[in-house]
């Protein structure tokens, strides 16, 4: 299979070029210090620190597991087969394939009919030690009318390393899944992910993707809504920095009657930092009845800043209401003057918008616990921009 | 004591000029009504004051208490003590009115906390409306009264109320209206109320009434100069064939265009 390209139009406007895939090799360092998302979430119904692809801790409460809640790796899965590629199904893309060629322990959060994990299940990946290539799997299993949240932390160490990291959410008749997902991996670090949802007969998943980190960060999110009735809610929110292009490419697939997906992604770009948004609705023959929204927007801070929003609709059912709307835009002039009218000084006006553009999205995030870190990343990203600001001028 | 003592204030947008001259004095307590026909200048006289962008000050000088007002940025203004409720409140998505109080208030904590409490109440505001962003989703009289009580923690030295008394009803006009009353009687506030109409003066009592077309002052009076306006309207000042608003032949087809829209 060829290297990708940005002259196809999944990889436009993406610095894939520019990756040397030559310098990475799979690692099987296990070494360093805890994923830190384990300190803010300490109330929990699992974990799993996966670090370089590989499990190097694994906690789960005794009375969820006693009650067949599995979490854990695959090979110790009492039933793994078919398992994994279950919802990805067969490996499209260059990268999918090395993941699966290199896969190591694949973790499995496997969670019976009819059961309510009240506690998020937490899973640290993190990638580390120069040059180091990881490939982290994550499989999610609902049960048929189960609940379930999983917090999904993707870090690094220092200097380069690429993540590769393959996400598959399968989530049975009626049951309720909430995927947060948090990367905030280093400047030099690059990430191309995959998120793949399957919802079947009325489930509802929700997936939050808090894109921070990384030098250069791509998360490919796929929703398949393929049984009557469900609903996709997907949500991001992204900072980008000088030196940092955050690319996102979404499907909302219906697949089924009577299904719903709304898409919201909110960005905002500092200095030179670049993103990119492409998304797709498609709606199948014997989907009638769906209704699908997506919106993204995003604010330029800078001059420098750059980003591109392109929305698409492919509709093969008439009885269905769609929208989409994107937006690319400076902070607006009328906002801030309406606040420093107030008395509020310039830069704090700035942050307030700011934090006020996020707000829908922050509130829509699944895992009320796992705000607080990002709250906090962004108020630093804002520290810096500000501060660059006052540099520059 | 404060004192905003506007001289010979020029300015223009786009290169119209539409303020050609403004000269008025606002004095801590007093309630200077500024009236005047659609198109005559009013809300830029209130936005230049502020600094809005957009505008061009072409010409003469505004001091607060001495202080020159037009080399302050807006938010230098404001905390110098001048206070602009909007005619069209600007809707700022995800900032709650909570949020913008907690970054201009001088008070914090319970007295915060309580100010606003006892503020929401004499506006007629449930205590959950301090969660609400600004002018996201709201009525007309409701932007009116959230304006009113930022006008209230804020405390300032002299407020331009451009048109506050647009979008609210009797009810709502005359607790906004006694609100900045003892504001004036209690605080020394200084008001320019900008109003195309008289009935807000029913409610709030006037000093000075100034007759405002084509970007000057034509005239002042106390407020029986209302009530003839009230009579018989604009007539006398605004000769029929040279209306304010031929100076922009777009704005004449639409009493409520916004010069800057």
């Amino acid at each position: 299979m060829a290297f990708p390209s940005d002259q196809e139009e999944i990889w436009r406007y993406t610095p894939i070029g520019d990756l040397e895939i030559d310098s990475y090799a799979p690692s099987d360092d296990t070494s360093g210090k805890d994923s830190t998302i384990f300190d803010v979430l300490s109330t929990r119904a699992g974990l799993v620190e996966v670090r370089n692809g590989w499990v190097t801790r694994q906690e789960l409460d005794d009375s969820l597991a006693q009650n067949g809640l599995f979490v854990g790796r695959l090979a110790d899965h009492p039933d793994p087969e078919g398992l994994l590629g279950s919802v990805a199904g067969e490996s499209k893309d260059y990268f999918a394939v090395l993941s699966d060629a290199f896969v190591g322990d694949a973790v499995v959060i496997d969670v019976p009919a009819g059961m309510v994990v009240e506690s998020p299940i937490v899973v640290g990946e993190r990638s580390r030690g120069e040059g180091a290539a990881s490939f982290p799997r994550l499989v999610v299993r609902l049960g048929a009318d189960s609940e379930a949240s999983v917090v999904q932390h993707q870090s690094t160490g220092v200097g380069p390393v690429l993540a590769v990291p393959v996400t598959e959410l399968d989530v049975g008749p009626a049951a309720r899944l909430r995927l947060l997902n948090i990367q905030v991996m280093g400047s030099s670090a690059t990430q191309l992910g995959t998120i793949v949802a399957r919802a079947a007969q009325d489930a509802t998943v929700t997936v939050g993707a808090a894109g921070l980190g990384g030098g250069y960060s791509r998360l490919r999110l796929d929703c398949r809504l393929e049984g009557r009735g469900a609903d996709g809610n997907l949500l991001a929110l992204y900072y980008g920095e000088t030196g940092q292009t955050l690319d996102f490419r979404t499907l909302q697939d219906h697949a089924a009657p009577n299904t719903t997906s709304n898409l919201l992604f909110k960005g905002a770009l500092a200095g030179d930092a670049r993103s990119i948004y492409t998304g797709m609705i498609q709606v199948r023959p014997d989907a009638a009845g769906t209704n699908a929204y997506q919106t993204n927007r995003n604010i330029k801070l800078s001059k420098e800043a750059w980003a591109e929003s392109v929305p698409n609709l492919e509709i093969e059912n008439s009885d269905v209401r769609c929208s989409h709307a994107s937006t690319v835009s400076p902070i607006d002039e009328e906002q801030l003057f309406y606040l420093e009218s107030r008395g509020v000084p310039s830069e704090t006006a700035e942050r307030l918008i700011v934090a006020g553009f996020f707000r829908d999205v922050l509130e829509q995030l699944p895992v009320e616990d796992g705000y607080s870190v990002i709250e906090e990343i962004i108020a630093a990203k804002q520290d810096r921009h500000q501060l660059a600001s006052k540099v520059s001028s | 004591m404060s004192e905003l003592i506007i001289e010979g204030l020029k300015a223009t947008v786009g290169g119209a000029e539409i303020l050609s001259g403004v000269n008025l004095t606002i004095r801590s307590g007093e309630v200077h009504a500024l009236m005047g026909p659609n198109g005559s200048g009013k809300s830029t006289l209130s936005h230049v004051l502020l600094g809005r962008p957009g505008y061009e000050v072409t010409g003469g000088t505004v001091r607060l208490d001495g202080d020159d007002v037009l080399a302050m940025s807006t938010a230098e203004r404001a905390a110098a003590g001048l206070f602009l409720a909007m005619q069209h409140p600007t809707e700022v998505p995800g900032v709650l009115l909570r949020d913008v109080l907690g970054a201009s208030s001088a008070l914090d904590g319970d007295d915060f906390e309580a100010a606003v409490a006892s503020e929401l109440t004499a506006i007629g505001l449930e205590e959950a409306f301090l969660e609400r962003a600004l002018n996201v989703d709201l009525s007309g009289g409701e932007k009116k009264r959230n304006e009113t009580i930022q006008l209230a923690i804020l405390q300032p030295k002299i407020a331009v109320l451009d048109e506050i008394d647009s979008g609210l009803d009797v009810d709502g006009l005359r607790l906004v209206s006694k609100r900045i009353e003892r504001a004036t009687n209690d605080d020394g506030l200084g008001v320019l109320a900008i109003t195309h109409f008289t009935r807000l003066l029913t409610e709030l009592k006037a000093d000075f009434v100034h007759i405002f077309t084509g970007g000057v002052i034509v005239e002042t009076g106390g407020p029986e100069l209302a009530d003839e306006l009230e009579e018989s309207g604009y007539a006398r000042w605004v000769p029929v064939d040279e209306k304010p608003e031929s100076k922009n032949p777009a704005l004449a087809d639409d009493p409520f265009a916004d010069p800057l829209a």
